[in-house]
């Protein structure tokens, strides 16, 4: 049997009559790339808040490393491992690109009720914020404000500071969206490096990115899975290209 | 802040500070006393509006009612006294502890809303310390109450006579600038900071932001308690005036004209008030006029306050480099 | 029990129940609608006290200066409106505090200029000075007059919400801003008349407290306050949370001033009683909002689809 990192059972939530999580199932396996796609509305992004705390389900249960998670705050499934990245990029825009990791970092390093001594004279968290900037390729750009870089560079900024959390697992929301073609190769090369270091739920648009990156694939229709499986088997799945890939790759 | 000034605004700043270390000394040259008073006053309101800043211009959290601790702070060197308790270790530890509880309780009521609610809220807050003392006979109500001695202090730091009252207040003063210098450079700081821009962030990151913005709220009012205490003893009379919500408004006032977010905008903000209310009620019985024309004209079409201006020269300079 | 007391005490708690909610329908459909905090609310009531008081100088007609008052506060709510409020509403609510608080301190000198530093008094036509009994009980008839007011104007506001086109927007706005706009209706005149009706029935709250109290400077700056809880209470952006909220407001307030002392008396030393009883009913308005943020932080009764 494989060791499951995270498993989601019987998760529901509703708003209203729409159901946008209808009994969600879903175990990820530990060092994998799991993928969730499906078309839009289908209860991505909900099923991230979800797990990331942000969202209370109204019935079901989440478990982290063999623990059940559920009544945890956003904050503290944070502090137990469980980063997450923004769909809308949501960094701190008027800090530079380092002080934004180096909040991850100190996210990481206990309490923060420590009012003397300043952070920037702080060798070790800077240095742990330059590696995570290093990893996904800003750390020329260190001192640059938030506000004034690229898009691209505010969403590999979101993945650093993601991983400056030094999280057991990654919950990343599109973290192609609004990319170019060139960063957005960028970025599958930064996760790809990721790869059996970190365990990662990535939900994305972009299909020829979670086809080269994803061990394995959930699709999500009306808040609902309908298939879990393998690159390969999902492709070729006839339940899934008529109620997904059909439309769009018609 | 290195020690040597590296901008114009800083040089501004270090002159500024050796300028009010030496006022009393510039005064008594100047043979013009009353101008001592009136920095007095200035600068323990400065100390109420650097504390303001810490939570409105660091933590983004706007209080519409903060002169409350400066009135707690004043009724907790006034109502002691009132029972002829003038030891001034005593007052200090009242301020301190009755306004750090009462931030504790409504701030952890207060911050669990936002935005709108927030300020309506401290403002109801500050309200309702304002209604308990006027209607507390026993401590003179709207009539207030008067402070026949100062506070009590050990000889070498006694607060008697208006020049040793000045650097009991300038001292204070510049810790309090001290203080909240370090405070947001430190950890702590950084987790306020990060609140104000982006608090789901911050929470994604692992950070309880409601805890760190109470422990704020509560820094900020036992700071501001500081002020209340000196201004007790500075004017020997206090009374709910203090605490309306008129005074609250001016302490925002004074932040934004100051610059906000910035270590020393809140000095400059509050005596650039205190020279304008000055010279503008010498001029005219309407001065409130001019100053809601500026209020107005500020948000309308200033950004940035004193402090900006200053700081648009250095990029001005740095440009011209 | 004086049982006249307590009726006389339930009917003043009424009337500033009812002058709480003239003031409070306003404030809490602009912060609704258009996200705006306008400390400067209570200028109007002040505003429209002195208006009033005026043109019942100049012509004698207690009417006339009510109607004309109307309009001149709802002009004035208007300018505010058009030359200041409308710029800020996209930004930051520190911008909304000072600005407004600018305001008051404008309007407020203001006054001081063109009606002088004391007070105006405002006669009462004979008519409404006089005194209804009933039984035993004896009432002013210009206090009936105003809780009449206050419920024929709560009453209009009701329909105009609830029944007609324009109250169908206003609804909307409150809980739904953005679909108001994607309906393609003239968001800017939508937002002029709440704003400006807003500013009337403030006015029209000042106008009908002045006869009692007298027009004053800064008359509006206290009472604003607890309009500011009572939206609270009700839920911001709700003409029926604002309502309930004002009666409950205004009768524990008005209730607890008069009756407080005795109530204490049963638990303590009637010097004590007497030390506590304005202190705590002081704050019980205050007490009453943190109960309510503690429990339900969006008001007894947020307007639809605000969660």
């Amino acid at each position: 049997m494989t060791e499951h990192l995270l498993q989601v059972s019987s998760l529901n939530k509703h708003f209203g009559g729409i159901y946008a999580t209808d009994d969600v199932n879903l175990a990820v396996e530990q060092g994998k790339i799991h993928a969730i796609i499906g078309p839009n509305g289908a209860g991505k992004t909900t099923l991230l808040a979800q797990l990331s705390g942000q969202i209370k389900p109204d019935s079901g249960d989440i478990e982290f490393g063999g623990k059940s998670i559920i009544h945890y705050s956003m904050a503290r499934r944070a502090r137990e491992g469980l980063a997450r990245s923004f769909q809308i990029t949501s960094v701190v825009m008027p800090m530079t690109l380092l002080q934004n990791v180096m909040l991850a970092v100190q996210g990481t390093g206990g309490h923060s009720f420590r009012f003397w001594a300043p952070v920037s004279d702080d060798r070790e968290m800077r240095d742990a914020a330059m590696a995570s900037l290093a990893e996904v390729g800003l750390d020329d750009r260190a001192d640059r404000v938030a506000a004034n870089v690229s898009h691209g560079e505010q969403r590999q900024l979101e993945v650093a500071m993601a991983l400056a959390m030094k999280p057991r697992m990654l919950l990343l929301d599109e973290p192609m969206a609004g990319m170019g073609k060139e960063e957005g190769a960028m970025m599958v090369e930064i996760l790809n490096r990721l790869r059996g270091d970190k365990t990662i739920l990535l939900v994305e648009h972009d299909m020829d990115a979670v086809f080269s990156l994803a061990d394995k694939l959930s699709v999500l229709v009306d808040g609902h899975i309908i298939a879990t499986d393998t690159v390969e088997a999902i492709r070729n799945n006839l339940e899934v290209q008529r109620a997904y890939l059909g439309d769009s790759h018609a | 802040m290195g020690m040597v000034p590296r901008s114009v605004s800083a040089w501004c700043y270090a002159a500024l500070l050796a300028v009010l270390a030496l006022a009393p000394f510039l005064f008594e040259w100047m043979e013009q006393p009353f101008y001592l008073d009136l920095l007095s006053r200035g600068l323990i309101l400065a100390i109420a509006v650097i504390s303001l800043n810490l939570i409105l211009g660091y933590g983004g959290m706007v209080s519409l009612g903060h002169a409350a601790y400066i009135g707690i702070g004043a009724y907790c060197v006034g109502i002691p006294a009132y029972y002829d308790l003038y030891n001034g270790w005593l007052h200090l530890a009242l301020a301190l502890g009755v306004s750090g509880l009462f931030a504790l309780v409504t701030g952890a009521v207060s911050l669990r809303t936002k935005g709108v609610y927030f300020i309506m809220i401290t403002m109801a807050f500050s309200q309702m310390v304002y209604f308990i003392f006027l209607s507390l006979e026993e401590y003179g109500a709207d009539d207030g109450l008067v402070i026949y001695a100062r506070s009590e202090f050990p000889e070498w730091m006694s607060m008697d006579g208006a020049t040793s009252l000045y650097y009991w207040i300038f001292i204070l003063m510049l810790l309090s600038l001290f203080l909240i210098n370090r405070l947001v450079h430190a950890r702590f700081g950084r987790v306020i900071v990060g609140s104000k821009f982006n608090e789901p962030r911050m929470q994604a990151l692992g950070f309880d932001t409601y805890r760190y913005r109470l422990a704020c709220y509560v820094i900020s009012a036992m700071l501001c308690s500081l002020a209340g205490m000196l201004l007790g003893n500075f004017a020997g009379f206090i009374s709910p005036d203090m605490i309306s919500w008129a005074r609250s408004g001016e302490l925002i006032f004074m932040v934004i004209i100051g610059g906000v977010a910035s270590i020393f905008g809140p000095l400059i903000g509050t005596l650039a008030f205190v020279v304008l209310e000055e010279g503008l009620s010498a001029i005219t019985v309407y001065w409130h006029l001019i100053f809601g024309i500026m209020l107005v004209a500020l948000v309308l079409f200033g950004k940035g306050g004193i402090h900006g201006w200053l700081s648009m020269l250095d990029r001005k300079r740095v440009e011209h480099d | 029990m004086d049982w006249n007391l307590l009726i006389t005490q339930l009917l003043n708690g009424l009337q500033l129940g009812l002058l709480l909610f003239l003031l409070a329908s306003g404030l809490t459909l602009i912060f609704g609608i258009m996200d705006f905090i306008n400390l400067s609310h209570g200028s109007f009531y002040m505003i429209g006290a002195y208006f009033c008081g005026t043109v019942v100088a100049k012509t004698g007609s207690f009417l006339l200066g009510i109607l004309l008052g109307l309009v001149g506060v709802f002009v004035v709510g208007a300018l505010v409106e058009w030359f200041i409020a409308r710029k800020l509403y996209r930004a930051d609510h520190l911008d909304h505090v000072l600005v407004t608080f600018g305001l008051i301190l404008i309007f407020d000198t203001l006054v001081h200029i063109i009606w002088g530093a004391s007070g105006m008094a405002i006669p009462l036509p004979d008519s409404l000075n006089g005194q209804v009994s009933i039984g035993s009980l004896v009432l002013p008839s210009y206090r009936l007059l105003i809780i009449g007011c206050g419920l024929l104007v709560a009453g209009l506001l009701y329909v105009l919400v609830v029944r007609t086109r324009l109250g169908m927007l206003i609804r909307a706005g409150a809980s739904n801003r953005t679909m108001v706009e994607a309906l393609g209706v003239n968001i800017n005149r939508l937002f002029l008349i709440v704003f400006a009706l807003g500013a009337t029935m403030a006015g029209f709250a000042g106008m009908l407290i002045a006869p009692i109290t007298e027009a004053s400077i800064g008359m509006g700056n206290d009472i604003i306050i607890i309009a500011f809880v009572v939206v609270i209470v009700g839920g911001i952006g709700s003409v029926k949370g604002a309502f309930y909220a004002a009666m409950i407001l205004g009768l524990i307030d008005t209730l607890s001033r008069s009756y407080l002392d005795l109530l204490l008396n049963l638990v303590m030393p009637v010097t004590y009683a007497e030390t506590a009883a304005p202190a705590l009913s002081a704050m019980l308005v205050y007490i009453l909002m943190a109960a309510v943020l503690a429990f339900r932080p969006q008001g007894l009764f947020p307007p639809a689809g605000v969660k």
